[in-house]
């Protein structure tokens, strides 16, 4: 039986579904994440398991329980907030002991709980300081080790790391998977970044006004996204209207908006039309005139590159005016040497890509 | 001179002057009048006179030498605590409303309760005399509930009763509003956070609440406690000849008996005291405040 479970969640604001219909279970010891733009109803979800919003429809279930008649603070879960809300009266040490006084630990039991979740979160030189003394990552970490320390069912954690600067936020997802593994605590985050959900989660459940588009594992959802949402949401992608025209050896023949004929994987018959997805880092930039064993291939000029350090994202402009987008490592020995305006080629595998209905 | 330091001179030298000139001199003229013997008929009698100096402490030994004096300083001081105190008990609960009320309302709420400081202070305080007064439907509503249970009626007027129900009535705005002012600005998600980690009700409220409102109870107890205690018009007006406290003894003994240099003594230690316990208080609030 799933730890946590959502049947049938709706919630409506003024007659518009923020959360439709929304239906999941959550295993114990899991890190999973509710991914979707702003406005698309999971912070709402994560309200409503936390007890601060009731639905309108459907249940919430902990260990097969319903938690309607359960008020916030008698749920067996605490929540990591966006901006923290650290106590600012109170110290470190008391922030985090806070859970557990009002459950009412003995003393004793609770000082050391306290100075081992401080340990935990590298935080027991600063017992004694108060939040405005702390930096961002730090106040972080003392709002995790205040949410972990009464050893909750669940924690549940609203884009926590949205404050933090991109370095900060790399080491704290790095601390943040360990720290759940050692704690074996249930996580659900909420966040809207998909890099961040890709790289922390167990499951993801990419959310898009107010109903699951899409839930699996990471590699699930990047790889073979279920639709064009999902596709366009994570990560970089080329989107194409198209046409399955035929299948031939083995594979299928598409007719692709301003593309012409392809070759591509699909499970689906002639006739069926769609999108064509593919990848940036799928696709290869060669010389013009390079011969090549890839299938798909098509000529067109360097309009824009975008060096990031690691890799360089090249605009293709094909030909027939269509732009499309290839990423390439730069540590990659045959990176040519291009310029805006160069005339180059574009190809790839005929198992690359995706046919996604719309 | 430095520009710096010609416009902080320009901005703060004209208070400050002000402040030497109508403060400070005249408190140190107080404390030189305190050490002074009392004219024939009143006033001061000549500094330098018979070939000596006319100055005497006697007027601090006469101070303690009758326990009255003392029993006026504590009744002053407990009243102000008890007015303070009942300060707080109406304040807190209404600029908690205030700052819970949709935001276009809060702004009349805020006018409505300095609205009294419209009119007269005196004559606000009169009307607590018609209200307290014998032929009043207050009086007569707690006679007949002391009638009933078999007590003798009470004059509500002109009792210790009725200076501190005006002394409440008269500083209430004082407490409401630095009260407001701290409340306005508490983060509501801190109640949802102390919430979902398992506060109830009453301990969300005296946990965050009320730790975190410290500085305004502190700041209206200042702005209530130190005016009550040199208060006279308010004693004078609704209370009964034995409710006199300190800000009356210092007026009769300026304007009654004439006796200054006594009036003057009996100023100094009310300074004193007002200074020791805003001392006192800035202690326990800056031991509370330290890290809010």
């Amino acid at each position: 039986m799933a730890l946590l479970e959502l049947r049938h969640l709706t919630r409506r604001f003024g007659g518009i579904a923020a959360v439709d219909d929304v239906s999941l279970g959550i295993e114990a010891g899991e890190f999973f994440t509710l991914l979707g733009p702003s406005g698309c109803g999971k912070t709402t979800i994560l309200r409503m398991v936390a007890g601060f919003d009731l639905p309108d429809g459907g249940a919430i279930l902990l260990d097969g329980h319903s938690l309607a008649d359960i008020p916030p603070e008698k749920r067996p879960l605490h929540t990591v907030f966006q901006s923290y809300a650290l106590f600012p009266h109170l110290s470190v040490a008391d922030n985090v002991g806070f859970p557990l006084r009002m459950a009412r630990v003995p003393a004793a039991e609770a000082r050391r709980r306290v100075a081992d979740m401080l340990d935990t979160v590298h935080l027991a030189d600063k017992a004694d300081a108060y939040p405005h003394e702390l930096s961002g990552g730090q106040k972080q970490r003392v709002a995790l080790a205040r949410g972990l320390v009464g050893k909750p069912r669940l924690l549940l954690l609203d884009e926590p790391l949205g404050a933090l600067d991109h370095k900060l936020r790399s080491a704290m997802q790095s601390e943040l998977i360990a720290l759940q593994r050692n704690v074996g605590i249930t996580f659900i985050f909420v966040t809207h970044s998909q890099p961040e959900a890709l790289a922390l989660s167990h499951r993801i459940a990419v959310m898009n006004a107010g109903r699951i588009e899409q839930l699996g594992t990471p590699a699930e959802i990047y790889g073979h996204p279920r639709n064009r949402f999902v596709a366009d949401f994570i990560g970089d992608i080329n989107l194409f209207d198209a046409e399955i025209v035929e299948r031939a050896q083995g594979t299928l023949q598409f007719a692709v908006a301003g593309l012409g004929h392809i070759v591509a994987p699909t499970v689906d018959s002639p006739g069926r039309r769609g999108v064509f997805a593919i990848r940036p880092e799928q696709v290869h930039i060669i010389a013009a005139d390079a011969p090549t064993e890839l299938p798909n291939r098509f000529p067109g000029t360097l309009r824009e590159f975008l060096y990031v350090g690691d890799v360089t994202t090249y605009q293709v402009e094909l030909d027939s005016g269509v732009r499309i987008q290839a990423l390439l490592p730069n540590a990659a020995p045959a990176r040519p040497q291009l310029a805006a305006g160069a005339r180059v080629a574009v190809a790839w595998a005929g198992d690359a890509g995706l046919f996604l209905h719309d | 001179m430095t520009r710096e330091r010609l416009t902080r001179w320009l901005v703060a030298g004209p208070p400050f002057v002000f402040m030497v000139v109508f403060f400070v001199l005249p408190a140190l003229i107080m404390v030189a009048a305190s050490f002074r013997i009392p004219g024939e008929h009143g006033g001061l009698a000549p500094l330098h006179e018979h070939g000596a100096w006319q100055l005497t402490p006697e007027t601090y030994a006469f101070f303690f030498s009758d326990f009255i004096y003392t029993e006026i300083f504590l009744k002053s001081f407990l009243v102000a605590a008890l007015t303070t105190f009942l300060c707080i008990l109406m304040a807190y609960p209404l600029a908690l409303l205030i700052t819970r009320v949709p935001k276009r309302f809060r702004d009349v709420m805020i006018l409505l309760v300095v609205l009294p400081f419209a009119s007269n202070f005196l004559i606000r305080v009169y009307a607590w005399m018609i209200i307290l007064g014998p032929q009043g439907a207050l009086s007569a509503a707690v006679n007949r509930v002391a009638g009933a249970f078999g007590l003798e009626p009470v004059a509500l007027l002109f009792s210790p009763v009725a200076v501190v129900v005006g002394m409440v009535y008269v500083h209430l705005p004082f407490m409401v509003l630095p009260l407001y002012t701290n409340l306005e600005k508490h983060d509501p998600l801190l109640l949802d956070a102390a919430q979902d980690l398992g506060a109830n009700a009453w301990q969300r409220f005296w946990r965050v609440t009320w730790s975190l409102s410290l500085p305004g109870v502190y700041a209206g107890s200042a702005l209530v406690f130190i005016p009550v205690l040199g208060m006279f018009a308010v004693p004078d007006i609704l209370g009964g000849t034995g409710d006199i406290l300190i800000g009356n003894l210092i007026k009769e003994q300026f304007l009654g008996t004439r006796d200054w240099p006594f009036g003057s003594t009996l100023s100094i230690m009310l300074t004193l005291m007002v200074l020791a316990s805003a001392a006192l208080a800035m202690r326990l609030a800056r031991r509370s405040l330290a890290h809010a």
